[in-house]
């Protein structure tokens, strides 16, 4: 089982606590490289005894001299099948291994450090695939540490690479850096001016991405967004990363002058849809996820604009994780039925919004 | 004015849209045009990336190269036709098994088929060399034509010398 009794018992991982740039916009960052070994067929055609192998080789890294001068000889190897279901459905919900990994309880596995920014999942769609959080704006930091621990592991086996096609993956939408870096953006102001979708429309057409809260196939609730970059093969990861800052730099000035035109034209509707999403927050007894999302966008929304100095920004934060199914789940320690949870949630979201609730952030829910 | 869709709140919305030279407009509450209106589009394909590309793969939108000899990796066993009906290749041999054919699906993703971004310091120096010597090739044309010949000279040694080291 884990060592670190935060990795499922916190919602609020370590590196969310720094305060990242444009944290007002920004929720965080995010860069993943997918790497191969070679040699092995891809995960989705190997045996399990070459699944224990790639393992070993990513623990065997992580245990190296390299790995204690990179400060991630603490980072946790954790196989999937040594987890609770919910425990999985915990690290999902932090954003630290895929869906697709938490499923695969045959080889799945993943290697993360006690502050949880580094995750590198071993044996999902490819052998490796290294992920650096950042709170905020912080692609290029990402990028650079998510380069040390590529850097790391190289070191200590032979990846899949070809001169033209870069770095060898299952999927051909990711051959070449195998890199994916993404941002998570809360944008309520454009969503409320319904301009998002025009907004949208024209990142996509530059050549990126945008999706909801959780990834691939799922909707955008609680007007966050992630975007994130399309193209993989032909440009440097540098290049990718500055194209994709710049993008979400113009998104940010958009929202901000969004935020801006919302409370110079209609500042008391604004203040009012503000306080009612806090006031039914802080009295409600039950929420689905979906209406916790949409209320708790509204506060935040209202304490990015100064109207609620009572909320602190890491208390919602931390609720983004803590209202999800699985970390409820994990917090009662058993299974909820769907009304339980609803009444669960509320009961956190009442407790952790209390003025008296917000002293710490990293205090357990 | 109701919302014309829940009929129950106000609306504060107010769409008008035109497709094709038809105007249609909408009032709906705020509520209703956030589940139905412009975020219509951000509601996510329910169908992975791989089964997109497959699909891309199998309705010939991606030209197919003829090429000679059985379609199948000799690594790992997968056919070319499993390819295009998961997307997913089967290990690193594919790509050169299936190198000619992979080109134009490559392309059409990417909009290129040439990596440029980083390189393994293991198998490395030598890909570094040869796209240094590239980038310096290029750079000696443009002298030439500039008729920058001290520099041109300069260069030119440069990639003699680099020539030498690769070998």
């Amino acid at each position: 089982m884990t060592l670190f009794p935060d990795l499922t018992g916190k919602a609020l991982s370590r590196w969310m606590l720094a305060d990242g740039p444009e944290s007002d916009t920004v929720i965080s960052s995010r860069v993943r490289l997918a790497r191969n070994i070679e040699g092995l067929p891809f995960p989705h055609l190997m045996t399990p005894e070459r699944g224990e192998k790639v393992i070993e080789m990513v623990r065997r890294a992580f245990a190296s001299k390299d790995a204690a001068k990179l400060g991630l000889d603490d980072a946790e190897v954790i196989r999937m099948s040594e987890m609770s279901v919910v425990d999985r459905q915990v690290l999902v919900e932090k954003h630290l291994i895929s869906p697709n990994l938490a499923r695969n309880s045959t080889s799945g596995a993943a290697a993360i450090t006690p502050d949880e920014s580094v995750s590198v999942m071993i044996n999902e769609e490819d052998h490796i695939r290294i992920q650096c959080l950042y709170a905020g704006l912080q692609l290029r930091e990402a990028l650079y540490r998510a380069d040390r621990v590529d850097d790391l592991l190289e070191g200590k086996m032979e990846y899949a690479f070809s001169e033209n096609r870069g770095y060898l993956t299952a999927c051909p939408t990711n051959v070449g850096t195998g890199m994916r870096a993404s941002v998570m953006v809360h944008l309520p102001a454009l969503v409320i001016n319904n301009k998002a979708g025009q907004v949208f429309t024209t990142v996509v057409k530059l050549g990126f991405i945008v999706r909801g809260l959780y990834g691939e196939g799922t909707e955008a609730v609680g007007n966050i967004f992630q975007v994130s970059n399309q193209v993989t093969l032909g440009q440097s990861e540098a290049d990718i990363v500055q194209n994709l800052r710049n993008v979400v730099e113009q998104i940010i000035a958009q929202e901000k002058e969004a935020r801006e035109s919302l409370m110079s034209e209609m500042k008391e509707q604004i203040e009012d849809k503000v306080g009612r999403a806090y006031g039914i927050l802080l009295y409600g007894h039950v929420f689905s996820s979906k209406e916790a999302m949409q209320y708790l966008s509204d506060v935040r929304l209202g304490v990015d604009l100064g109207l609620l100095p009572q909320v602190n920004r890491q208390v919602l934060n931390e609720l983004l994780v803590a209202i999800r199914p699985g970390y409820l789940q994990k917090m009662a320690g058993r299974e909820l039925d769907p009304w339980e949870r609803d009444t669960m949630r509320a009961d956190l979201i009442r407790s952790r919004l209390r003025p008296d609730g917000q002293a710490s952030a990293s205090a357990p829910a | 004015m109701l919302c014309q869709e829940c009929r129950k709140r106000p609306a504060t919305v107010h769409i008008t849209r035109i497709v094709n030279g038809r105007k249609t407009e909408m009032s709906l509450c705020e509520q209703c045009a956030r589940e139905k209106g412009e975020l219509e589009f951000l509601v996510e394909p329910q169908f992975p990336i791989q089964s997109f590309l497959a699909g891309l793969l199998q309705q010939g939108a991606v030209p197919m190269l003829k090429v000679s000899g059985p379609p199948k990796c000799e690594t790992c066993g997968l056919t070319f036709e499993e390819f295009s009906r998961t997307g997913r290749l089967g290990c690193s041999g594919c790509y050169e098994r299936f190198g000619e054919r992979l080109d134009p699906v490559l392309r059409r993703i990417h909009g290129s088929a040439r990596h440029t971004g980083k390189v393994p310091a293991r198998s490395g120096e030598a890909i570094k060399a040869r796209r240094e010597l590239a980038r310096l090739r290029e750079a000696l044309a443009e002298a030439v034509k500039a008729e920058e010949f001290e520099k041109a000279a300069e260069l030119r040694d440069e990639i003699k010398r680099l020539e030498k080291e690769v070998g």
